[in-house]
């Protein structure tokens, strides 16, 4: 099958690898009919990520149909299309017993501080991802959602992480009536955040970025202020102006370990590796937001540690809380939303792409060029399968 | 403030409405599970490093790209340390560089191209060898 295979920092190709086949019973193959690039398989694709191997097949967020079960599957059956969370759970551990199914303590071996993840890195598990023709996919009895009918698949596609994600990402912060939300980053993520934080009753958003057609963008989309932070001089300053003095109610992290906007955080975060990764939006957030707000975290950083404002955190009596999505539990109420028009994350969708153009998608992606917001890939001959609800292809 | 014309706005104003809320929710509004922990383990084909950390095995794991090579013996000795200890990561990323110098020499081992250009530095480099060796 042809799979998107990592050979390198700013290097993947779409290559000719073996089909994935039943390992445990509880396994599913899928047949991958769309799946995305998401902002956190940039820190994979620039070699950020420890125990990123060569020959790794990325893609956490995909949708697809069901062609093989292992023995033991019950609740699903071939033909069924599917939307998989990004997340591998078991169900009955610890924490899937309290709903923390991004934290599941049964899917990796190689760490205990993140669960297991498709096509993120041994760190997370060691499992090929989906940005492929066929995808194994385990606990397939609770893992993967069928799709309802009246869902579009891009939309589906895109309840896979992007919309859990930024929904947890508002829901983290806690957002009371008429709250002043800062959303750091108008990538996908921030983009739903800043929508989700509407859903809760925000009185004001205000995503914060440096790309001129994101912010643009995010104006559109979310309905949101914009702040371009190269025409500021100090962030907590210009936040607290923006914010009779006081600072946001809840400032949200949707940028994570590659943020520009400081030199000393890129050299040292970045290029150094003396962290892991820049701490920049950790510094704006803690720093902008008001005593006693809350600052939530989705942006994803590295396994190490960082050089963060901590004791301004604890002088200010902040509330900080972060994770990853657990997917799962969120999309009875997401699909609910879709479903009513109170969201529309297709809109998102700026390039739909042949997986064997793959490569030139990264780096269109990576490079924030031709407007890139999100990209869809569509594996060969998944475009046919998926022609009821398919938009055309579109190449960068 | 109108926000009319937000779509949805407030619609999960209510926090009983939101599907995180509680944090920790007891039981989990999960069907369909009908096993017991520990899921029934995976039998492993390939070598899995495993964790410090995890006290066991865990039972279902991913089999992509076992360790290999150079990179795969550091690797090893990066899983003699645990998640707290900082060499246990920088081994890592210094093996994810040493994979990538593998990767290439395989690439090239396979590459026709790749084979055929060196087939011609290496006759180039012994042709001359042996000119600069004739009186």
């Amino acid at each position: 099958m042809l799979a998107t295979t990592y050979r390198r920092p700013y290097r993947v190709s779409a290559r000719h690898v073996p089909d994935p086949v039943i390992e445990h019973p509880f396994d599913a193959i899928v047949r991958v009919l769309r799946s995305c690039i998401c902002g956190s398989d940039l820190h994979l694709y620039h070699g950020l990520v420890p125990d990123t191997r060569v020959g790794s097949i990325f893609g956490h967020e995909f949708v697809g149909e069901v062609v093989d079960v292992g023995s033991g599957v019950r609740n699903l059956k071939v033909g069924d299309r599917v939307l998989v969370p990004f997340n591998i759970f078991c169900g009955t551990c610890y924490f899937c017993q309290r709903e923390l199914y991004s934290n599941c303590h049964n899917v990796n071996p190689e760490a205990t501080a993140v669960g297991g993840i498709y096509g993120y890195s041994h760190t997370t598990g060691g499992y090929d991802g989906g940005q492929a023709e066929y995808v194994r996919v385990p606990f397939a009895d609770i893992g993967p959602t069928v799709i309802p009918p009246d869902i579009h698949i891009e939309d589906a596609v895109l309840l896979t992480d992007v919309v859990p994600t930024g929904y947890q990402a508002a829901e983290m912060g806690d957002i009371r009536e008429n709250d002043t939300v800062v959303v750091f980053g108008a990538g996908p993520i921030g983009l739903l955040a800043a929508r989700s934080a509407w859903l809760m009753g925000a009185g004001r958003v205000i995503v914060v970025d440096h790309v001129d057609y994101r912010l643009d963008f995010a104006r559109r989309f979310a309905h949101c202020e914009t702040v371009d932070f190269r025409s500021v001089g100090d962030m907590a300053i210009h936040i607290k102006k923006m914010t009779d003095g006081l600072g946001a109610d809840v400032c949200i992290d949707a940028v994570g370990c590659e943020a520009s906007g400081s030199v000393m955080q890129r050299v040292t975060g970045v290029t150094m590796k003396l962290q892991a990764g820049a701490a920049t939006v950790l510094h704006w957030a803690i720093n902008s937001v008001r005593k006693g707000g809350n600052v939530s975290i989705v942006g994803v950083y590295g396994p190490t540690f960082n050089a963060v404002p901590i004791g301004n955190a604890i002088n200010k009596g902040l509330t900080l809380r972060m994770n990853q999505a657990s997917v799962k539990r969120h999309l009875p109420r997401l699909i609910e939303h879709i479903q009513a028009g109170r969201l529309n994350p297709r809109e998102i969708i700026t390039h739909r792409v042949p997986l064997e153009e793959v490569s030139d998608a990264y780096e269109m992606f990576s490079g924030k060029k031709d407007q890139c917001i999100k990209t869809v890939l569509i594996p060969p001959g998944a475009d046919v399968a998926a022609s009821t609800t398919a938009a055309p292809i579109t190449t960068p | 403030m109108n926000h009319e014309h937000i779509p949805g706005w407030g619609a999960d104003l209510d926090r009983s409405q939101r599907p995180a809320v509680p944090m920790e929710r007891r039981p989990p509004r999960l069907e369909g599970v009908h096993w017991s922990d520990p899921p029934p383990a995976q039998q492993s084909s390939v070598e899995i490093l495993k964790s410090t950390e995890h006290l066991k095995m865990p039972p279902v794991f991913g089999t992509s790209v076992p360790p290999r090579g150079v990179s795969g013996w550091i690797r090893r000795r990066a899983f003699r340390h645990s998640e707290n200890d900082l060499r246990h990561w920088l081994m890592l990323l210094f093996a994810d560089r040493v994979d990538v110098v593998e990767g290439v020499l395989s690439d090239g081992r396979r590459s026709r191209g790749a084979r055929s250009a060196a087939a011609i530095v290496g006759a180039t480099l012994v042709a001359a060898w042996l000119l600069r060796r004739s009186p």
